[in-house]
């Protein structure tokens, strides 16, 4: 099975900080990965250079069957490449409609003027229905996404990466700031979303990622401490020291 | 589809038709007689400054780039036209006047007395470079849009690929509109230094037509131009392209991460504004007369926003009806019809305390009213702006709702 991601000795230091140094990863195809790692471990970092948001002062990252490097790459086109990201804290735009949302989001040309002359199709409305019914935002599609509660922004933004239809999603704590019951409904969905497509999901939350049932990556001063699976890594001596034993 | 969702688009073209009527019929040209040519004049360019307040509008309320520039676009416009009407005016009278000399001149000829005539005020009798096609209406109307063009997609491509945000931008924009008016102030760089470009209210060809007949021309054409822009605009700003143009505005990283081109987006909406805005001025300047480099002051910029705050920004009539308001408004207090208040111990003149009142506004609608007059507009229509302090609306469904925020 070959990679579609595969980041090599990247590093990255901000005025003499190193958020990460000389850090390798790699991701399948179709696989479900979380990476957990105390603050200022990396992760946000990682997650920036992989999305084209900061680049790295030395490594690669390669992308796809071509094995592409998105370090020359702008955000925007690492995302139309297929690099959907969720962030931590929901961002919506609160001043549009749910289905306003969900239609920006739609895998669809992405240039100026092709959008200019785009039109609402059949096919394009129901995508969009079809989007929000597995959000549970069926009967708010013409609310303002700003009347929405935090989690069902959160909701609204994993329906935005769906319509994207990425190849890999980066998610940001998921379950930062849901209930019980929203937290089962998206490990569920997760999973399920990792059987067609690369997820990584960067958690702090130790139950969250239980769950999750999958390979851990443990970031630790902006390097892999540890890889494997959650009772594996758990029982790793310095996994313990460094994370789990305070 | 557009009327539907946006109903105003009929109220507005409505209110433009009408207005249009009713000063017709009022016309010295075509009706009674009641508005005096100068009114006409007035109400002409007023639909001109509106026309630029919707562009405005849109690279500021909707695409929320704060640009200081869009007047020295306008003024661009305002240029590029002026050369032609100059020109072609002065070559009617210069050949006029060679037609009495014993032998017909030659074309060279013409053509230096048209240079002698334009610029022997600022002390030179050489046609400049740019003055190559002023000649033509035609290529002049196409520099009319070009040139402008050009020039905002050069600026907008350096500062938007930079990155250059907020009020960088604004600072950037005042200062390209600053050294613009610098350059054109001098007398070498070709375009009659401080004097300007005058008597650009005699359009060639027309010369024997009353200026009561042309400034009604120029009101319908102002009133077209500003009813088919709100159309262009009111299209533009719906659908999908309108609404990213708006998360653009709101949260630009996240529409980076959705994977559109943050900057094409700015850079297309940028230079678009910047073509109308100087459609807007070359329809102004032949009914103002004369265009010189002090229109293109930084002030002028400012003084466009101040107008679609007013109005009431991210929504297109808002700023039609703020650039009327506002322009009307200080007309009536600079041309000192204003009664003067008496104080008792001192007497407020208008001519010198507009600016004073003007600029209290503005910093009363920005804290009280961020809508501006819209907000009136709301309050009939039964629209509620919500104090939510920026906290979410709230998830229940009996939490009041943002209904107003149509734009």
């Amino acid at each position: 099975m070959s990679d579609l991601l595969e980041v090599s000795g990247i590093s990255k230091s901000f005025d003499g900080f190193k958020a990460i140094n000389n850090l390798s990863f790699s991701i399948a195809e179709a696989e479900l990965r979380a990476i957990i790692g105390p603050n200022g471990a990396g992760k946000t970092t990682f997650m920036d250079i992989v999305t084209g948001k900061t680049r790295p002062d030395e490594g690669q990252v390669r992308w796809g069957e071509l094995s592409r490097s998105l370090l020359r790459m702008s955000e925007a086109q690492i995302a139309r490449e297929g690099i959907g990201r969720k962030f931590q804290r929901p961002t919506v735009f609160e001043d549009q409609s749910v289905a306003d949302n969900l239609t920006m989001a739609l895998k669809a040309p992405r240039g100026a003027f092709s959008v200019l002359f785009w039109k609402a199709g059949k096919a394009s409305r129901a995508r969009v229905e079809e989007l929000a019914a597995e959000v549970g935002l069926a009967e708010h599609l013409n609310r303002k996404a700003g009347e929405l509660s935090h989690g069902q922004k959160q909701w609204l933004e994993i329906g935005m990466l769906l319509a994207q239809e990425p190849r890999l999603l980066l998610v940001d704590e998921p379950a930062a700031g849901m209930t019980l019951a929203e937290r089962e409904q998206t490990t569920t969905l997760l999973k399920r979303l990792a059987e067609t497509r690369a997820v990584v999901v960067v958690e702090h939350d130790m139950e969250f990622v239980r769950r999750l049932n999958c390979k851990v990556t443990v970031l630790h001063q902006g390097a892999v401490l540890a890889e494997g699976s959650l009772d594996h890594v758990s029982a790793n001596p310095d996994v313990i020291e460094v994370y789990l034993g305070r | 589809m557009l009327i539907r969702k946006y109903p105003s688009v009929l109220i507005f073209l409505a209110v433009l038709a009408v207005f249009t009527l009713i000063v017709t019929i009022m016309s010295q040209a075509y009706g009674t007689g009641a508005i005096p040519t100068s009114t006409i004049k007035l109400f002409g360019k007023t639909l001109c400054l509106a026309l630029a307040a919707l562009a405005m509008d849109v690279v500021w309320g909707y695409a929320g780039i704060l640009s200081l520039g869009h007047m020295a676009f306008f003024a661009l416009g305002g240029y590029m036209i002026g050369m032609w009407l100059m020109y072609a005016r002065t070559e009617e009278i210069v050949t006029a006047t060679l037609a009495n000399a014993p032998i017909p001149p030659t074309p060279i000829e013409v053509q230096e007395g048209i240079a002698g005539q334009i610029f022997g005020v600022v002390g030179s009798t050489d046609l400049p470079l740019a003055w190559s096609f002023a000649g033509s209406l035609q290529i002049q109307l196409l520099l009319v849009l070009l040139v402008p063009g050009i020039f905002a997609l050069l600026f907008g491509w350096l500062a938007f690929r930079s990155r250059v945000n907020g009020v960088y931008l604004s600072i950037l924009t005042q200062a390209m509109t600053l050294a613009l008016a610098l350059w054109l102030f001098q007398n070498d760089s070709g375009f009659r230094g401080n004097n300007g470009l005058s008597g650009l209210q005699n359009i060639p060809g027309l010369t024997d037509l009353p200026q009561s007949t042309i400034s009604i021309w120029f009101l319908w054409a102002s009133a077209l131009a500003l009813g088919v822009t709100y159309v262009l605009a009111s299209w533009l700003v719906s659908g999908k392209f309108g609404s990213v143009i708006r998360a653009i505005r709101d949260d630009e990283a996240r529409v980076r991460f959705l994977g559109y081109s943050v900057e094409g987006y700015k850079l297309f909406i940028f230079t678009l504004t910047a073509m109308i805005c100087a459609i807007a001025g070359a329809l102004y300047y032949p009914q103002a007369g004369i265009i010189n480099p002090a229109e293109l002051a930084p002030i002028a910029s400012i003084y466009l926003a101040v107008w679609v705050a007013i109005g009431g920004r991210g929504r297109l009539y808002g700023a039609v009806i703020g650039a009327i308001f506002v322009s009307l408004l200080s007309s009536w207090f600079t041309g000192g019809k204003a009664p003067d208040v008496n104080l008792g111990f001192y007497t407020i003149n208008w001519v010198d305390w507009w600016q004073v009142l003007l600029g209290v506004a503005f910093v009363l609608v920005t804290l009280f009213a961020p809508r501006g007059l819209s907000s009136i507009i709301d309050a009939v229509a039964g629209l509620r702006h919500p104090m939510r302090r920026g906290k979410d609306l709230g998830p229940d469904l009996g939490a009041l709702r943002e209904k107003e925020a149509e734009a």
